[in-house]
């Protein structure tokens, strides 16, 4: 036990406690506690610029666009896998879908880049066949659109799992009962699969928006250069730039606790209500 | 055929809803087989060829390991699969020993100060402490442009802790009864009763450990100087962000083409995750979710 303790204590609680920096003037010679006091300097400066509320405004954009297009494929996903009566084709795509989530951000955007890249395999086929190309993996307007298919390519099957999981606990037998009732494939799928699951899919929607400051970190920081901080800069990776890059480490760190104080509390806020519908959230 | 088997009480499909499954079936397996072949045949084919063809190959008519071996040759991607591999292997083992002892630990009632270090452990889950401030405390700790900058910050995964406590507490207290009976300790249990079976949680949970070790990057970027680099950061460095790896890459200037080099590299960040995964994949359902529906 003393090992991970000790582990939590030094890298988690005293990492917490150097959030004091977001509200002092960090002078990297002084170290963090001979920094001189700024009181709420930093969040002052924060609040009144424009680039943190345009990250903020990003980063609520993208997880938006997040929930409505990518939180319903992995559940249409899951149904098809589980309507599927021939379990080795069943396996076999379950084992492929799951396949990308275990790949790094950096090959996925390098994957991207090589299908839909300039030179790449779609552009060479529309040059090919006279079409005029499209530059996908450059253009801002496609940015949005772009994060959200990749999300969707990478985690996408993984995300059948919880899924797949409610599906197997239905009864057979509910099943069984529908048909002898005279109910049709769609009758049975209203009455007896969504509400089986639906506990499950109430409770994944409430824990992605409590947790909707949060967005892929890496996959924006490793596109950001090809489109601009106007559209890719979200709360972390504003913090990285005002921070790593620009060494104004008690700004940064000022605008990193925001975002884990407000995270924190919706956090918390999505699990009680999740408690309120009588399931049981992540914790207790 | 025979696996094909359908309950009594379901109707044959029609044959416009088997058609549109086949479809979508296909479909989802192509999206991700084919960016895959793409990058290997594109790794395979003589520069020429790619130049040729745009910029890509589907399939290399004539194959060439030849990117390969340049960047195989003692250059910065040697080295850099090196510490990659080197990270993984000491970063897994050390993170699983840790969760390991403290998931079992929190898993057994009546442990000295159990609740209280369950809830400071959840409460991280929560509140993770921030980059900014984690950066500091590395510096600060002596740990830059060391390996363990890679590793200490992100030992235990509180996931991959709740999944393994879950997994323990699923054991039947019985089983520790009689291990102690027999008059054995906390380290005796836990190594020749609780591990053995446990092994289809220690297997997911190590693979996880392990595909983030060998995925990491972004830490690299920040922690360490370029000449320490691991594969994920050079790649990132060379094939995402652009260009220059030919020259960084190979011991002697060479004429390949940087698209097949590239793509080399990248099939090599990804061949060892194709190559554990069919042998764990069949423990993700019953790994993941015994340890997620327990806690």
């Amino acid at each position: 036990m003393l090992p991970g303790l000790g582990y939590f204590l030094l890298f988690h609680y005293g990492a917490l406690a150097g959030n004091v920096i977001a509200f002092k003037d960090y002078v990297p010679f002084d170290g963090i506690w001979g920094s001189p006091w700024v009181g709420l300097g930093n969040f002052q400066r924060m609040f009144q610029d424009a680039e943190f509320w345009d990250a903020v405004l990003n980063t609520l954009w993208i997880a938006v666009l997040q929930i409505v297009f990518y939180f319903p494929v992995p559940l249409a996903l899951a149904l098809l896998l589980h309507t599927l009566t021939w379990t080795t084709v069943r396996r076999f795509v379950q084992s492929v879908a799951y396949l990308p989530h275990f790949i790094s951000w950096v090959i996925v955007v390098a994957l991207f880049q090589q299908v839909l890249g300039d030179t790449g395999l779609v552009n060479s086929y529309l040059g090919d066949a006279g079409l005029s190309t499209v530059d996908i993996i450059g253009n801002p307007d496609a940015f949005r659109p772009l994060t959200v298919a990749q999300v969707i390519w990478k985690d996408a099957g993984w995300g059948t799992i919880i899924f797949l999981a409610a599906l197997s606990q239905v009864d057979e037998q509910q099943y069984e009962a529908a048909a002898i009732d005279g109910a049709g494939p769609w009758r049975r799928f209203w009455h007896v699969t969504l509400p089986a699951i639906r506990p499950v899919i109430v409770l994944l929607l409430i824990m992605r928006l409590g947790d909707i400051l949060s967005v892929g970190f890496e996959q924006m920081l490793l596109q950001r250069d090809a489109v601009g901080p106007e559209t890719a800069e979200i709360i972390d990776t504003f913090v990285y730039y005002q921070g790593m890059v620009g060494g104004d480490y008690g700004f940064a760190a000022a605008a990193g606790l925001f975002k884990g104080v407000i995270g924190a509390l919706l956090v918390y806020a999505a699990n009680k209500v999740a408690h309120r519908l009588g399931e049981q959230g992540v914790y207790k | 055929m025979s696996a094909h088997a359908r309950p009594a009480w379901m109707e044959k499909p029609r044959p416009l809803t088997q058609a549109a499954k086949a479809v979508a079936l296909v479909a989802v397996v192509l999206l991700v087989c084919v960016p895959f072949l793409v990058i290997l045949s594109t790794s395979l084919a003589s520069p020429e060829e790619v130049v040729d063809n745009g910029g890509w190959v589907l399939w290399p008519t004539e194959p060439t390991v030849q990117a390969y071996r340049d960047i195989l040759d003692g250059g910065i991607v040697t080295h850099a699969l090196g510490v990659s591999a080197g990270v993984t292997a000491v970063g897994t083992l050390l993170s699983l020993f840790c969760t390991v002892t403290l998931a079992y630990a929190l898993s057994r009632p009546g442990v000295f100060g159990g609740r209280p270090v369950l809830l400071l452990v959840l409460f991280t889950f929560l509140f993770p402490p921030g980059m900014i401030p984690s950066f500091l405390l590395v510096k600060e700790l002596g740990l830059l442009d060391s390996y363990g900058s890679l590793i200490f910050p992100v030992l235990i995964n509180v996931f991959n802790l709740v999944v393994l406590r879950g997994f323990f507490q699923s054991i039947p207290d019985e089983l520790y009864e009689a291990a102690r009976l027999d008059g054995a300790g906390d380290w005796r249990v836990l190594w020749s009763v609780v591990l053995p079976l446990s092994k289809a949680a220690l297997a997911v949970v190590g693979l996880f450990y392990a595909v983030a070790y060998w995925n990491s990057w972004f830490y690299a970027s920040l922690y360490l100087e370029s000449d320490h680099w691991p594969l994920q950061q050079v790649l990132r460095t060379y094939v995402v962000a652009g260009s220059g790896l030919t020259d960084a890459a190979t011991s002697e200037g060479t004429v390949n083409a940087p698209q097949t080099v590239q793509m080399a590299v990248l099939v090599i960040a990804t061949v060892p995750i194709l190559l554990v995964y069919p042998f764990l994949q069949k423990y993700f359902t019953k790994g993941v979710l015994t340890g997620a529906i327990k806690s």
